[in-house]
């Protein structure tokens, strides 16, 4: 399920780690114009000649969403555990190590409760820089405890995801979180509250066959590759060409998949405007249960 | 059909030649070999049990891809009894990669979902080698809420190398059929058991893999990735598949050991495919024993014991708050507490 874990160009130095390097310059993957990175993040990582989405990490999205000072990040101290003991070219605990020290997180995933305009949520952003964001058992657990404490105080839970798909380090243990976390879907949607889906550039495998698609609504940003298998393993099995801009986020929106595309300047005010008509009849704002 | 042998099997297929070379002159000849025969008799069986107890965790992988392996229906054949498969999603297609409809244990009334392989390469092609596509899972989907309506118990087979990797599934959103079954089998109002028989590929198989038990035979897998895929990524070589099969702990005792299955199937000595009638048999036990069980549950306690089940699949510490990162040494793995739902 795992897509292209080892894939994503996450360099041994600690300058790339955020694709932005730590230098005044940076030179836009899309049209090569030459960014001021100061303007960059004025520009909530957009850029301002072409539109391209940079990737952006947990902290930065989270920052952009919630209202300012409203966010309490819980369980960042959960950690992964080489539980197989996986013997491969790489050891797991090592690589652990390495993306802990570049990222500063445990895992890929950062939870909490914030506000979103006035808003009580429960927000879970996922990581792409640490180990391509990918599915062990740390994230399934804190996406399912995001959508537990969403259910438990009745209030919405939003999911920004990225991922390479599941960990394959941890084998069984990360396909089985795509259960977990689709299990406490179903009883969010029972207990009849929102669930709103936001992919970014890449989300595939694993989380787009859990919590991606099942959203009550599904939003992408510009451009984002989306998908289940990998573009080379459907090429490499079918033998197929590919169909122009197959699996980004404008095919599926004309494929029927994700409702709407929202650029990352507008993101925050239509999670906003959704949220005011998932309020039900009263109008009122969300607000968590005692 | 044409003899395949794996490689390891090579030893046993050569005595079993022999022995029915022997067995051929004697009776043609009308000589007395029975002294030859059993000799080679008991160097078959201890050559067997050699080699079918020490098996490494790929030699199993072949063995659950093996041509001649039993799929769901040369076991529906053996167990079950007026089989009325169902066909289609009521939306797009029916698709030949899963197999439904309604049948009978002995007199238990069930609902059989699963993955069906070709034995040849024109049943390959109608059967897409085992891969279903969007319309596979939601055929299953509408089978079992069918099931769920009647009340009528699910049993799925699962034995597939994964979903398929198309443009058409693709574009069709194959992804989202997973997810929507993962989601829905949760809280679906009647017993699911399923059974691992062969190849357990990812979130294909999960895709119809989401019940209250999961058995598994005993030289089926079950695995997020394929050996070859996860050596492919993390070895640059997909000629490291066997190291990549033993790393990912995806044998049936591995995977009894990590709670993910329930219960194990033994097979006979040689694998499934020696043996379609013996192999049926204890499937058919195993079966209905934890049907049974299941079948005596009150829906509410079965959908509560359901979610625990998946909860608390994982493992994982926490670090301690000044040293971020770095987990103690002896640190408890945490059990997140029973959810109250
Ligand atoms: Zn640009």
């Amino acid at each position: 399920m795992a897509v292209f874990e080892e894939k994503p160009k996450i360099s041994e130095t600690k300058t790339k780690k955020h694709e932005i390097p730590s230098g005044l310059w940076v030179k836009c993957k899309q049209c090569g114009e030459i960014i001021y990175t100061k303007e960059l993040r004025a520009n909530a990582k957009v850029c301002a000649k072409c539109d391209y989405h940079f990737t952006m990490t947990a902290a930065e999205r989270v920052a952009m969403l919630a209202d300012e000072g409203t966010f309490r990040e819980v369980d960042a101290d959960l950690a992964s555990v080489d539980v197989l003991k996986f013997t491969g070219v790489a050891a797991y605990s090592e690589r652990l190590r390495t993306y802990h020290r570049q990222t500063g997180m445990n895992d890929a995933v950062m939870i909490g409760l914030a506000k979103l305009d006035g808003h009580d949520v429960s927000l879970a952003v996922m990581d792409f820089s640490f180990l391509g964001a990918s599915m062990g058992s740390v994230v399934g657990e804190k996406i399912t405890r995001a959508i537990e404490k969403a259910t438990e105080l009745k209030i919405p839970v939003i999911i920004v995801s990225a991922s390479g798909g599941a960990r394959m380090y941890e084998g069984i243990l990360s396909l089985m979180q795509l259960a977990k976390t689709s299990g406490a879907l179903a009883l969010h949607a029972k207990a009849g509250l929102p669930y709103i889906s936001v992919l970014t550039h890449p989300t595939t495998a694993g989380v787009m066959a859990s919590y991606g698609s099942l959203g009550d609504v599904i939003i992408a940003e510009p451009k984002a590759l989306i998908g289940f298998a990998g573009p080379r393993v459907i090429k490499e099995t079918t033998q197929q060409e590919l169909p122009e801009g197959f699996q980004t986020s404008e095919f599926l929106r004309e494929r029927g998949l994700v409702d709407l595309i929202v650029h990352r300047k507008q993101l925050k005010q239509t999670l906003a405007q959704l949220l005011k008509y998932f309020s039900g009849r009263s109008g009122r704002k969300f607000k968590a249960a005692d | 059909m044409k003899i395949y042998t794996l490689e390891f099997e090579k030893p046993i297929t050569e005595l079993e030649q022999t022995l029915e070379a022997l067995r051929g002159q004697a009776a043609e000849q009308k000589i007395d070999l029975s002294a030859q025969i059993h000799a080679i008799e008991e160097k078959l069986e201890a050559t067997k049990k050699e080699i079918f107890t020490n098996l490494t965790p790929w030699q199993r992988v072949q063995l659950a891809r093996h041509p001649k392996r039993p799929y769901m229906l040369d076991y529906l054949q053996r167990i079950a009894t007026n089989f009325i498969e169902l066909h289609g999603d009521r939306r797009f297609a029916d698709d030949h990669a899963i197999v439904g409809g309604l049948t009978e244990i002995d007199d238990r009334r069930v609902m059989v979902i699963g993955q069906q392989k070709g034995r040849d390469t024109k049943e390959n092609l109608m059967r897409n080698f085992g891969s279903p596509h969007p319309e596979g899972y939601r055929k299953a989907l509408r089978l079992m809420q069918l099931a769920e309506k009647f009340d009528v118990p699910v049993i799925c087979f699962i034995d597939t190398p994964g979903a398929y990797p198309g443009v058409g599934a693709e574009e069709r959103h194959i992804a989202e059929a997973i997810a929507v079954n993962l989601r829905e089998m949760m809280t679906l109002k009647t017993p699911l058991l399923a059974v691992v028989i062969g190849e357990g590929g990812s979130g294909g198989a999960l895709g119809i893999g989401v019940c209250d038990r999961v058995l598994i035979l005993e030289n089926a897998y079950y695995s997020v990735i394929s050996p070859e895929g996860c050596a492919a990524i993390l070895w640059k070589d997909r000629a490291n598949a066997a190291q990549a099969a033993a790393a990912l702990k995806l044998t049936a005792k591995d995977l009894l050991e990590l709670d993910v299955v329930d219960e194990v199937i033994p097979e006979p000595l040689g694998g499934a495919h020696k043996d379609y009638d013996e192999t049926a048999a204890s499937l058919k036990k195993a079966i209905l024993k934890n049907l049974d069980k299941l079948w005596e549950m009150k829906t509410s306690d079965l959908l509560e014991a359901r979610y625990k089940k998946y909860r608390r699949m994982g493992v994982f510490t926490r670090v301690e708050p000044k040293k971020r990162g770095r987990a103690k040494k002896d640190a408890a793995v945490v059990t997140p507490a029973p959810s109250t739902a």
